[in-house]
């Protein structure tokens, strides 16, 4: 059972996937459903290459998959790892295009603003660089040597970083795993001035770096947790200059393309967890509360509990939780409010689907209630029919194959990475309360008589700021991850939406709203480009959670106050249609603009006419603040 | 394990590798497969080892002229 250097969490390698590659190759239309279908597998780093041909030959023909431009810079060869990267980015819903700088330059590459990677106008650039491309030399028993070596290594990156960061809004850079080789034993460990010593400090500060377009790919981690012994390969590296073990390709690359998908917002939002046999050992309609096994100090029970304090963990970091499972409810949910050993709770379970109806129908009904993507759903259950059925029928939801033996199926959910991040920031610590807060208000809203009746017994405050520092992570995550309510989009990455915040020229929102029920965090926000008396919006988007709470009406009252101080009168809106943002198609509409014109893929552009006076706020919000205003 | 048996399996293992599938003989060399360059010579022998249950030496890898030297190196190793 190995899950992480075998991409165990995915199910193997079609027979026929050599076959399935060639018909695709020289089929007609957009290929990325294949594609990425093909690619959600158990593939080696022949097959990851076989696809990465085929996205080579037909980029045209990749419109449902993110583009996204890598730089590498390296000190070691490139030609093995970046096929399957760009096979594996498809796993991720991304077409990968790789800009490589010759091997082994990687200070001339970083600095000089002309290099192949500098003018290449990358999304990010990765150092691929590992211990062989640091001055990280031993000084055994000098503790000061030691410290300088590290610094020395640490400076090298602050000024890669520099040089890039010029032409590129994000630079990736590696940790370095320990070597495998001892001098002294396990006296290494003690010795300061060791390359192990040196090792860790590198990497602690490597961490302590990260931010602001930095981005940390820990390699240290997974070749720990894939064995040093196996990634170490003296004979790869002498004869190919490739820096690990050939049959860790695969694996490294599916961890760079992980982080690459969670910088486009691609990461999973949801555990979505069936019961019997799953969440706990049995089957509870079969067996009742006593017969079914979630007991401490049995080695069955232990393993379905370490899968319950797993899904717990993920939910203290903001995943949302959701149950699916054939059962009768009432017989279901019993086992979560009486059950002793139990550690999930209802309370833990955003949404609750126990019934006989099918899992694909229960698991699109989550979606809808949560208001989020079927892209955003990872279903775990024990069934292999049941997980096959969601295969097919919701391609979009990921499925993780389960060992047979349930004390390695949180190693196996772990290892797939579904919710890889590339930030962490308060509201995503708070985010599943949110959800399982949301099922409160629908029921509240149920039981109130207007509308606004209702909105205004959440008695709101709506706060307004510019874009700031403290807000520049979460800015950049909604920018990336909202596609549904999102007028045009566009993406920006963190370096991006801090250059936003200084431009004169942009008028920035951030948005956050409290309720009754608690902090909301941030919900929406606005870029707005000024030319004169014209004002263009480049950005609107908004958290789907806060739908229907006339936020919109009041970020527009805003805004045009906003702009109405710069002597703006005439503000136009963009709409750029997606195939998941049909939920803003008349947005600026229902806000009273006027369609001006359609242009190319459905863009269309709104006018207002904001030269007369300002506009009201709805009435409903309790307070209504702005930068540094207390209720 | 015969020449000939080397040969089908090695067909399968061009195809994974260079998505080659013309014909193979004791004569075929790199300039005939596209993509059997430096690096897809790396990735031959990897496929090779995996398929074979082979090990090849540093100095085997690089020292090898046509597929015919290839495939004498699998039989006598695979035994």
């Amino acid at each position: 059972m190995e899950p992480i250097a075998h991409l165990g969490w995915l199910p193997p390698a079609p027979d026929d996937f050599a076959a399935r590659a060639k018909a695709l190759k020289a089929a007609e239309g957009d290929l990325s459903a294949e594609l990425r279908s093909l690619a959600t597998h158990r593939l080696d780093a022949n097959q990851l290459q076989r696809l990465a041909r085929i996205v080579e030959g037909a980029r045209d023909r990749t419109n449902g998959l993110s583009p996204f431009r890598l730089g590498i810079v390296s000190n070691a060869t490139t030609d093995f790892i970046t096929p399957a990267i760009i096979g594996s980015g498809l796993r991720h819903g991304l077409a990968i295009e790789i800009v490589a700088g010759p091997y082994g330059q990687c200070m001339q590459e970083a600095l000089d603003p002309g290099s192949t990677v500098n003018r290449a106008g990358c999304d990010a650039v990765l150092l691929a660089i590992d211990s062989r491309g640091y001055p990280l030399h031993s000084a055994p028993g000098d503790a000061q040597a030691g410290e300088a070596a590290v610094a020395a290594a640490l400076g090298q990156v602050e000024a890669m970083r520099g040089g890039l960061a010029a032409h590129c809004p994000n630079v990736i850079v590696q940790s370095l795993p320990p070597l495998p080789e001892q001098y002294l034993g396990g006296y290494d460990a003690v010795l300061p001035g060791s390359e192990g010593q040196a090792v860790a400090a590198f990497n602690t500060g490597l961490a302590a770096r990260t931010g602001g377009g930095l981005l940390l790919l820990d390699v240290a981690g997974l070749a720990a947790r894939a064995g040093l012994d196996r990634w170490h390969d003296p004979a790869a590296w002498n004869v190919a200059k490739q820096p690990f073990s050939h049959a860790l390709i695969p694996a490294y690359a599916e961890n760079l393309a992980r982080l690459l998908g969670a910088m486009r917002g691609k990461s999973r939002k949801v555990l979505v967890l069936d019961l019997d046999n799953t969440v706990w050992s049995g089957v509870i309609g079969d067996d009742g509360m006593d017969g079914i096994n979630i007991a401490q100090g049995d080695a069955t029970g232990e393993a379905h509990l370490a899968l319950q304090a797993y899904a717990l963990g993920l939910r203290e970091r903001g995943v949302v939780l959701a149950v699916s499972s054939k059962n009768t409810d009432e017989i279901a949910r019993q086992v979560f409010r009486e059950h002793p050993d139990m550690l999930l709770r209802e309370e833990h379970i955003a949404v609750f689907q126990a019934n006989w109806t099918d899992k694909a129908s229960n698991l699109r009904v989550i979606a809808e209630t949560l208001n989020l993507g079927l892209d955003s759903l990872v279903f775990v259950d024990d069934n292999p029919a049941e997980r096959e059925l969601v295969r097919q029928r919701l391609p979009q939801v990921a499925v993780p194959e389960l060992p047979d033996s349930s004390a390695f199926y949180v190693r196996t959910v772990a290892a797939a990475g579904y919710f890889e991040a590339a930030g962490f920031s308060d509201e995503d610590r708070a985010r599943s309360k949110f959800y399982e807060q949301n099922a409160k208000r629908v029921a509240v809203q149920a039981a109130a008589g207007g509308i606004d009746d209702y909105l205004a017994s959440l008695a709101m405050t709506i706060r307004f700021a510019p874009f700031d520092e403290r807000g520049r992570a979460r800015i950049a995550q909604l920018i990336n991850k909202s596609n549904q309510f999102n007028l045009t989009t566009r993406r920006y990455t963190e370096g991006e939406v801090a250059a936003l915040g200084e431009d004169s020229s942009v008028i920035t929102l951030q948005i956050r709203l409290e309720d009754v029920f608690g902090d909301n965090g941030m919900i929406s926000t606005i870029i707005a480009r000024v030319d004169g008396a014209e004002a263009e919006i480049d950005t609107w988007l908004m958290s789907c959670r806060v739908l229907g709470r006339r936020v919109e009406e009041a970020a527009l009252a805003e805004l045009v106050r906003l702009l109405r101080g710069r002597g703006v009168s005439k503000l136009t809106g963009i709409f750029r249609p997606t195939e998941r943002n049909g939920i803003v198609v008349d947005h600026y509409r229902k806000l009273g603009f006027s369609l001006d014109s359609a242009g190319e893929a459905g863009e269309e552009r709104w006018l207002l006419d904001i030269g007369v006076a300002d506009f009201d706020f709805p009435d409903i919000f309790a307070h209504v603040l702005r930068d540094g205003q207390d209720a | 394990m015969t020449d000939d048996e080397i040969y089908q399996r090695l067909g399968g293992i061009f195809d994974d590798v260079f998505e080659y599938e013309g014909p193979l003989g004791a004569d075929t060399v790199s300039a005939d497969v596209d993509g059997w360059d430096s690096v897809g010579h790396i990735r031959l022998v990897l496929a090779a080892e995996e398929a074979f249950g082979v090990r090849f030496e540093p100095k085997e890898v690089v020292g090898l002229n046509d597929l015919g030297e290839l495939v004498a190196a699998i039989r006598q190793k695979a035994g």
